[in-house]
């Protein structure tokens, strides 16, 4: 697995270890809860992994529990979509919510809070 | 790598519709240049009528503006013509001696505007009425001159007519025929049409024939005269006797032209680098002069630019909807009738109603509409779909009454709505804001509109009212999808239907399969495209596909409904309603455990329990010790019954006792969308079985079966399927009709759309008629839900498995 690092330049933050890269299901997402709150860690069928703040910019919904397809999940409350990469929604929809930089180590992911 | 290079003569509707489609499907395949006669970008042609009726400006029209261009990376030459195209090189020429070399040349060149011939036609004041030009001078025109003549009785001459009138200019209409719109409509609307425009102030000279044009002493036009002799005066004359394809360039480099530049399905000329859209194109004979047609070109024409090799234009069916502020007319396909037809008419003058439908062979092939075209969307639909309308033949005249249901207070007319009033009750859309984002961002279908506002996009109870604000705004353009072969979203071109078949025939087994099987465009599909595929195959290969978890919406998943602030709700099965002191108790116990804050009695007689957090499910699952209710499913639902012959004194059949068969039997059926049964156990009906996807009614000889009712965003009462002596019968038959839904119903089409789409004739046929398909139908089902396993079983049982951990497990950090 190559290492990967979203933002170089939070990579000072602190790296936790989150899970192991199997613990997160292809084109699935897994849920952290951390001091910034509940996180959404999604991984898809590239194998990449990405983390976002899990609340819709929409109406709070909860974006681990919808469906990953290419580098975008849809929200399952009212179905927008939003950018894995940066946590911006798709047009028409207007709205962003925040990311964080996640890496994968020898199988392990990594999240930066 | 070189880029390959792509000239675009003409810069209408049709041209550039295509390359945005093509930048959508390949945006760095070629480097574009766009060459323009007119000095303007992209505009809306169709809105120049409001535009001269003073009602929009150009810039309200503008579809694509020169940043459009710019950010697209496209070479636009305005005000430039191309006179010679130089096929051996490769390359046009400008007469301003611009050229541009070409790997492809898209043709999008338009039509002329007739002009009759005769004398005078070329003096100052004799215009067309085609472009921004001819709409600023007829502007100008009304500021300095009194009479208008507008030769031509048909949409764009009555048009113009009514914006000159609006204007402030006397005007009249002069037409060689016997009625106006004489392509459009029939007689009788015609007269309509006419006395409501005579009102407006305009006049009418019908079956007149212009003898000659006459200059007055300024030289400009200033009378028209008439073979017959008459004359009257004339300041400004707009001729609209039609348009004719603009083929001059094609053919003096030699490509084969008939009536337009001949095109094949491809929408490629004879000449195969060459491809030709819109109204200079002609396909199968036929130059279409109306917009959406040539949408439906340019999406073909993109296809193949962009490589892809799949699309193909068939032909269309096309609409015509006058865009005269307060008249309300609508007319598609072949309304003139004749001896082998059959023509249902509505007739109220005084009202000023009218409305003729015309029926061949038990298909509607033609409508014409006056002052009330409410249901023109839907005729058109029917007759798009070519479907079997025996069944509605009686009510059809009435229309769908499918708008104005529930969310929007019964509104029904879109055009009597003030800008202000709520259209979508679940989204908050109001009409204004409808209007627009259709107009500021030139929208022209429903998905679009969907897209932009989220009006109907919701319970779609409103795409009735949706639809004719969108046809009011933008006339004939709008043309409402052929269900049949509407693409399921926008990962492919395939319809819902050919997905399925594909599925069936090529044996298809899982998502990833089928996706590569059908080469869709995108690597994972969307939410939208794959829940569906996941249901075709696991329906169609019960046992054999494999069901994709991450294929399916998080309440199928999570196996619980996801609510607004992301807990769960958990209904336990209560087969047919019944339940026992200890369920009770074991409810109540988890309610206290979990510390569940609501506990709602469901309107499918069991009990929701709503708020639990995802991490508890499985516990509360295993506490709970019932089978999962499916309440949040595609699938079956509940089976509601009322007490039945067992205790009731007027029951007539165990009403209980056949709803737990039934729900048993169906338990774990997963379908195209939720499905809801009840059984009665006697005409009194108390389990309200007429609304239900399978309603079962006992009377004394037995029980009457009846389907596709739903109690939904519009009531839909159930239809009668049949009459069955025994439990077995019942079984037997609703298995067998909803195996048929199973199987033939597109993803999140209720039984009742399902039955409108095939016709409840067809599933008499093959449900009732057929004793021999109906067994098998049933069998199918049998085997399908054979060892189905309570999934909240499964999942508590194996709460240790990792798959289990990781779909309900928090990491903490």
């Amino acid at each position: 697995m190559e290492a990967e690092v979203k933002t170089p330049e939070q990579a000072i933050g602190t790296w936790k270890r989150v899970c192991l890269l199997a613990d997160i299901p292809v084109l699935g997402s897994r849920v952290v809860r951390s001091s910034s709150g509940d996180i959404a860690i999604f991984r898809n069928a590239d194998n990449e992994v990405f983390a976002l703040h899990d609340k819709c910019p929409h109406k709070a919904g909860p974006l681990s529990q919808g469906i990953v397809h290419g580098k975008t999940v849809t929200c399952p409350l009212h179905s927008w979509k939003i950018q894995l990469e940066d946590g911006v929604a798709q047009l028409p929809d207007i709205g962003c919510t925040r990311s964080f930089s996640v890496k994968v180590e020898n199988e392990v992911v990594f999240l930066n809070v | 790598m070189r880029k390959l290079k792509l000239v675009m003569v003409g810069n209408g509707m049709a041209g550039c519709r295509t390359l945005e489609e093509l930048l959508k499907l390949a945006p760095d395949l070629y480097e574009i240049t766009v060459f323009g006669s007119e000095p303007h970008p992209n505009y809306n042609r169709i809105l120049l009528s409001p535009v001269l009726a003073g009602e929009m400006t150009i810039q309200d029209i503008i579809l694509n503006d020169l940043d459009w261009y710019a950010e697209n990376n496209i070479t636009l030459h305005t005000g430039k013509t191309i006179t010679r195209i130089d096929r051996r090189a490769r390359k046009v020429v400008a007469a301003d001696g611009t050229t541009a070399e070409y790997d492809r040349l898209l043709l999008a060149t338009g039509s002329n505007p007739f002009m009759l011939p005769v004398p005078g036609k070329d003096l100052p004041g004799v215009i067309s009425y085609r472009d921004i030009k001819d709409t600023d001078e007829m502007i100008d025109a009304a500021r300095t001159h009194k009479h208008a003549v507008v030769i031509g009785g048909g949409l764009l001459g009555l048009e113009a007519a009514n914006g000159l009138k609006l204007r402030g200019m006397d005007v009249s209409v002069v037409h060689v025929m016997p009625w106006l719109m004489e392509r459009q409509l029939d007689r009788v609307a015609a007269g309509m049409l006419q006395k409501s425009l005579e009102k407006k102030g305009l006049k009418f000279l019908l079956e007149r024939q212009t003898a000659e044009l006459v200059a007055g002493e300024s030289g400009r036009v200033a009378a028209i005269k008439f073979k017959d002799g008459e004359t009257i005066p004339a300041d400004l004359v707009v001729m609209a006797v039609g348009i004719r394809p603009n083929t001059g360039l094609a053919e003096s480099c030699g490509l084969h032209c008939n009536r337009g530049v001949v095109v094949n399905d491809t929408m490629q000329t004879f000449d195969p680098r060459i491809y030709a859209v819109g109204e200079c194109a002609s396909h199968r004979g036929i130059a279409y002069g109306l917009v959406a047609p040539l949408f439906e070109q340019a999406k073909v024409a993109a296809n193949h630019l962009a490589m892809y090799g799949i699309g193909r234009y068939q032909g269309s069916v096309t609409s015509t909807k006058l865009k005269v502020t307060g008249i309300d007319l609508f007319s598609a396909g072949d309304f003139m009738g004749g001896s082998d037809v059959d023509e249902i008419i509505l007739q109220d003058p005084a009202g000023g109603v009218y409305k003729k439908l015309v029926l061949k062979d038990n298909r509607l092939v033609g409508a014409v509409m006056y002052g009330d075209t409410v249901d023109g969307s839907w005729y058109f639909q029917l007759l798009k779909d070519k479907q079997d309308i025996q069944d509605i033949r009686d009510h059809l005249m009435f229309g769908k009454s499918n708008l104005g249901d529930t969310g929007h207070k019964g509104a029904n007319n879109a055009a009597s709505l003030p800008d202000t009033a709520e259209v979508c009750g679940c989204n908050g859309v109001c009409k204004g804001t409808i209007v627009k984002a259709i107009t500021e961002k030139g929208l022209f279908s429903l998905e679009d509109v969907r897209k932009h506002t989220k009006a109907s996009s919701s319970c779609g109870s409103c795409t009735g009212l949706v639809e004719q604000i969108l046809a009011s705004c933008v006339g004939g353009a709008y043309q409402p999808a052929d269900s049949n072969s509407k693409a399921v979203c926008g990962c492919t071109d395939l319809s819902h239907g050919e997905v399925r078949k594909t599925i069936r025939e090529q044996k298809l087994l899982s998502v990833a399969t089928a996706m590569h099987f059908m080469a869709w465009k995108t690597p994972n599909g969307c939410a939208t495209c794959r829940p569906a595929i996941n249901y075709y195959c696991i329906s169609t290969w019960p046992h054999e596909a494999e069901d994709d978890p991450q294929s399916r919406f998080i309440n199928e998943r999570a196996h619980a409904n996801i609510q607004k602030d992301g807990t769960f709700s958990v209904v336990p099965r209560m087969w047919g309603g019944l339940t026992t002191p200890d369920e009770l108790r074991r409810i109540a116990d988890v309610a206290d455990k979990y510390k569940i804050p609501t506990v709602k009695v469901t309107g499918g007689q069991r009990i929701d329990l709503l708020g639990v957090k995802k991490a508890d499910l499985p516990g509360v699952w295993q506490d709970l010790g019932i089978p999962s209710g499916h309440a949040y499913g595609k699938s079956i639902r509940t089976v509601k019954t009322c007490v039945g012959a067992e205790h009731c004194r007027f029951g007539t059949q165990l009403s209980m006792s056949m709803g737990v068969k039934l729900e048993k039997m169906l338990f774990g059926m997963w379908s195209p969308h939720k499905v809801k049964l009840a059984v009665s156990g006697c005409p009194r009906n108390c389990a309200e079985s007429g609304i239900k996807d399978v309603g079962v009614i006992g009377v004394d000889s037995g029980y009457e079966i009846y389907v596709a009712g739903n109690g939904g965003i519009k009531t839909e009462v159930a239809e009668f399927l049949c009459k069955v002596k025994t439990d077995e019968e019942v079984m037997e038959m609703s298995g067998a009709f909803l195996q048929l839904y199973r199987e033939e119903g597109y993803y999140l089409e209720r039984t009742v759309h399902y039955v409108q789409r095939v016709g409840l004739e067809h599933v008499k046929k093959l449900v009732v008629e057929d004793e021999a398909n109906r067994k098998a139908l049933y069998e199918r089902l049998l085997y399908a839900l054979q060892g189905y396993k309570d999934p909240w079983a499964e999942r508590a049982e194996a709460e240790k498995a990792s798959t289990v951990k990781r779909e309900f497990e928090i990491i903490e950090v």
